[in-house]
């Protein structure tokens, strides 16, 4: 059956148990040809279960899967990508140490030949997959080089390159820029025209774009099917959450005045040896949410680990309350007061195979609070995690699960209960509603604002520009390294900051 | 419900894991000529049958437990010890130094010293690679493989000259071996006419320690999440770098004392070829134990009886006892074949499934389930494998 057209993919009954969680619940959905489906569903609700039983990554416990009308059995990914499924899994599955087109090459048995790996042919291919469908990657780049966007990119091109017409696309847009997610809109609109694409978002706004029907997942459970049209995104979003969900807004009363950190002229490299930040310069006061805004890959990264001592400072200053912490140990920043919301939250956010419980103290596991001497207080620990886990609404199966093992949105919240619960005096907050359904990115805004009552100064470095205005004090844009505009928020627009994100400033933008 | 299958599964996996080693083993004895049978019952039982068998046994259990304990503990942190057969020759040149040439002391402040003095020096040179790795990025695999070389010759030279018993020499055997410890350096035996002495008390102390140690203390959570997330426990403000050399330097410390141990607990002089492959059992030892004091002590019964019954069926059945090395080998294999298909998702996924519907079955009238499980396994274990 290898090159047969998949005309309809249907799944009958599928049910998936964890310990202690009921994942997916009698779920039945189908796809026809050329049909774009989108699921949509709060975090933990199963999606990303359901998308690996149809993978054949995990076995349901009930239920069958259907191909065009013949029930069928993935044993691995193996057997779904022969019969021409192919996934973009939600966390990357690419091998850092190898270049793009090794990761290629590695699910491409017709290019390994005995001893011989076909590498020229393997290039060949994702040029013309990349230029075909205008998705541009360098093939010889390592992995670990590349940015999230980026890593998204090659994800896609891996896919198709090993010839899927099924494409199964798990949160594909929540680390791409505003500008990549269009593109990426246009590209699967005309894509759809010869695959059937079953496609996972949070934003809504997407899935009103781009699919013909939509599902909502629920606990587990199919709460809606329909079709799209004639859904407008605030009705889904109350189909979804059960309730009317309103994203707060910043009153804009703007900082204290006082400054509290104060970065100068820094110069710091990226991986790959160039400088990311080219003499950066920008302030924050005390009680305010500046909100930087760029396209990812202008040294937001770089700047972030800067901050938290993850990363050399070549030259320059960063000033907290008038002390320097250019170039100071990660420990010493954060017990100064900083907190970091990381970009990277599988590998860096959390110690995957800890246990919640114990990824929650992962900043505070030498206090006193939970430390007698040096042994752990588990009373406390626990106490800790319950309490966190109740106010962030943590879902997960117990606070004893490895924390790599939970949904995408919930190992976010892990990260974001810890990081809010420290009370930081500065907080590097990078993407941090990545991932989050519309209740919890909803939540996490009014804990944002929260804190920037309490006084926190919140650095909040996103792309979505509807954050951006809905939070900041003030805007600052970051292009190549250097911020070249800083302005309250109030004074600016959604088309300004397009067009200084894009590097046009001065009187073009004006 | 899927933990109860986790557990069957597991122990279903082992136990086709051990089946296979038998095997392998059984090959060879056939080809030996030996009845295989025969071979493992002497192997198996014999060591068990009396109080010297048993005490000969907690005698191999000590270094093992030792060393596995350090193994755990570097491997959990990020860092592959291989050295620790060096670090056991560091030790015990070091506390057969403090035993020979301190001053006359009473035991109770001697022994002590003699037995931090060869934890020193498992300590130090261990460091050397956890060092080289945490600055310089140079691979422990090597450097630590390259230290045993070191120490090894140093070992040597240490018995062959500047140490050797002056008896020796006068006598003019010159068997490369110091000269026996003060009394006051000995470990006391804890039979009256048997060899077991009281460094296995200090070996099961040492296992509870190292659990709590890892597991209850903010110490062990900082070298365990440098091994098991590099990248968040730097973020979380742990020095990953440090991390690696003083795992690196415990791992050496109990390799160190292991050696210490061995030198005023049994030989009570620096002989050759002290450290017999504890370095490399202690590693097997570890890693059946799942890197975990609560495998390690009694995967170390289950090596030090697979020794003992090697020299047993030596003598009564005059197999060779470097069949031993035979058996090991083919247990290291199935540990790491059974390890791979215990953390295949997909195997467990089918083996669940499989489990379910027989239980469903067996729910619905006829009663089948359990039979074969291990059977089963191995049948799904090579249809993995097209
Ligand atoms: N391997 C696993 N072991 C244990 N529990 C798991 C495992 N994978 C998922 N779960 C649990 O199953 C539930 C569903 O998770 P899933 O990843 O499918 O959610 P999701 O809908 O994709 O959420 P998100 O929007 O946050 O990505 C969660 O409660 C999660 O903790
Ligand atoms: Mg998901």
């Amino acid at each position: 059956m290898n090159n047969e057209p998949i005309h309809s993919l249907a799944v009958e009954g599928i049910t998936k148990r964890f310990p202690g969680i009921l994942a997916c619940d009698s779920i039945s959905l189908d796809v026809g040809e050329h049909e774009i489906l989108a699921i949509v569903g709060e975090n933990g609700a199963g999606k990303t279960t359901l998308m690996n039983i149809l993978m054949g990554l995990y076995q349901p416990d009930e239920g069958k899967i259907l191909i065009n009308g013949r029930e069928v059995h993935f044993r691995t990914p193996v057997d779904a990508y022969a019969t021409g499924i192919g996934m973009v899994h939600q966390h990357f599955m690419l091998v850092p140490n190898l270049t793009v087109a090794e990761n290629v090459l590695l699910g491409m048995r017709e290019f390994q030949k005995f001893l011989w790996q076909d590498m020229e042919g393997v290039r060949k291919r994702i040029r013309e997959i990349s230029e075909r469908y205008n998705l541009p990657v360098q093939p010889d780049a390592y992995i670990w080089q590349l940015s999230v966007g980026e890593q998204q990119r090659v994800e896609l091109v891996k896919t198709l390159c090993l010839g899927a017409r099924f494409l199964i696309l798990d949160e594909p847009t929540s680390a791409l820029t505003p500008q990549e997610t269009d593109d990426l809109i246009a590209l699967l609109k005309r894509m759809s025209s010869d695959l059937s694409i079953i496609f996972i978002s949070h934003k809504l706004a997407e899935v009103t774009a781009l699919s013909d029907r939509i599902a909502i997942l629920r606990q587990g459970k199919v709460v809606y099917r329909g079709t799209t049209s004639g859904q407008s995104v605030s009705n889904l979003a109350s189909l979804m959450t059960g309730h009317e969900v309103v994203l707060p807004c910043n009153e804009c009363t703007g900082g204290s005045g006082e400054t509290i950190l104060e970065i100068r002229n820094l110069k710091v490299r990226s991986d790959r040896g160039f400088f990311a930040l080219d003499g950066l310069s920008l302030s924050l006061q005390k009680g305010e949410i500046l909100g930087l805004a760029g396209v990812s890959g202008n040294g937001q990264r770089e700047l972030a680990d800067a901050l938290a001592g993850l990363r050399k400072v070549e030259s320059g200053s960063i000033l907290f309350r008038k002390k320097e912490l250019a170039n100071k140990s990660p420990r010493s920043i954060i017990e100064a007061g900083i907190g970091y919301i990381p970009e990277d939250r599988n590998e860096e956010g959390i110690v995957p195979p800890f246990n919640v419980r114990d990824n929650l103290i992962l900043k505070d596991f030498r206090s006193k609070h939970f430390c007698k001497g040096p042994f752990f207080r588990f009373d406390e620990t626990r106490q800790n995690a319950e309490e966190l886990q109740k106010r962030f609404d943590i879902r997960c199966a117990s606070l004893n699960v490895a924390a790599g093992s939970l949904s995408g949105g919930n190992i976010q919240k892990v990260i974001l209960a810890r990081e809010l619960a420290r009370k930081p005096e500065v907080l590097i907050a990078v993407y941090p509603t990545r991932g989050l359904d519309m209740g919890a990115e909803e939540f996490i805004h009014e804990r944002l604002l929260e804190l920037r009552s309490q006084g926190t100064a919140i650095l909040l470095i996103s792309e979505e520009l509807d954050e951006l205005l809905n939070l900041s004090d003030r805007i600052a844009v970051i292009f190549k390294g250097k911020i070249l505009a800083t302005m309250p928020t109030r004074e600016t627009s959604k088309k300004k900051l397009g067009l200084l994100m894009a590097g046009i400033s001065g009187e073009g933008a004006a | 419900m899927k933990s109860t299958y986790r557990a069957l599964y597991i122990f279903a996996i082992s136990l086709a894991a051990a089946l296979a080693a038998i095997l392998l083993g059984a090959v060879v004895l056939e080809i030996l000529g030996k009845d295989p049978l025969a071979v493992y019952k002497v192997i198996l039982t014999e060591p068990l049958k009396d109080l010297f068998g048993l005490t000969e046994i907690s005698v191999r259990m000590v270094p093992l437990i030792l060393v596995a304990l350090g193994i755990a503990i570097s491997f959990r942190s990020g860092i592959l010890n291989i050295g620790a057969e060096g670090q056991i020759q560091m030790g015990v040149i070091a506390a057969a130094a403090a035993a020979i040439y301190l001053p006359p002391l009473p035991k109770i402040v001697i022994l002590p010293l003699v037995l931090v003095a060869g934890a020193l020096a498992g300590a130090i040179w261990a460091s050397i690679a956890g060092w080289l790795k945490a600055k310089l990025n140079v691979s422990e695999l090597l450097s630590t493989v390259m230290l045993n070389y070191i120490a090894a010759q140093l070992y040597g030279f240490l018995l062959r000259g500047p140490m050797i018993d002056p008896a020796e020499l006068q006598v003019g055997s010159g068997t490369p071996q110091s000269v026996r410890l003060p009394k006051a350096a000995w470990i006391d035996r804890i039979i009256p006419g048997m060899r077991l002495h009281y460094g296995f008390v200090i070996a099961i102390v040492l296992a509870i320690l190292v659990y709590v140690f890892l597991w209850r203390t903010k110490w062990g959570y900082a070298l365990r999440a440098a091994g098991a997330g590099p990248k968040a426990a730097r973020y979380g403000g742990i020095k990953v770098e440090t991390c690696l050399i003083a795992a690196m330097a415990l791992a050496g410390a109990f390799a160190g004392l292991a050696g210490a141990i061995e030198v005023t607990g049994l030989h009570r002089r620096a002989i050759e070829g002290i450290s017999s492959g504890y370095g490399f059992s202690g590693i097997v030892v570890a890693l059946f134990g799942g890197l975990h004091p609560a495998g390690i002590v009694p995967s170390a019964f289950f090596f030090g009886l697979l020794l003992i019954g090697a020299d047993m069926t030596q003598r009564i059945m005059s197999v060779p006892a470097n069949m031993v090395l035979v058996l090991q080998g083919a247990v290291i294999l199935s540990i790491i074949a059974a390890k791979m298909l215990i953390a295949d998702q997909y195997l467990f996924e089918r083996f669940a499934r499989m489990l379910e519907k027989r239980g469903r079955k067996a729910a619905g009238g006829k009663t089948k389930a359990g039979a074969g499980k291990a059977g089963a396994a191995k049948v799904d274990r090579r249809r993995e494998q097209p």
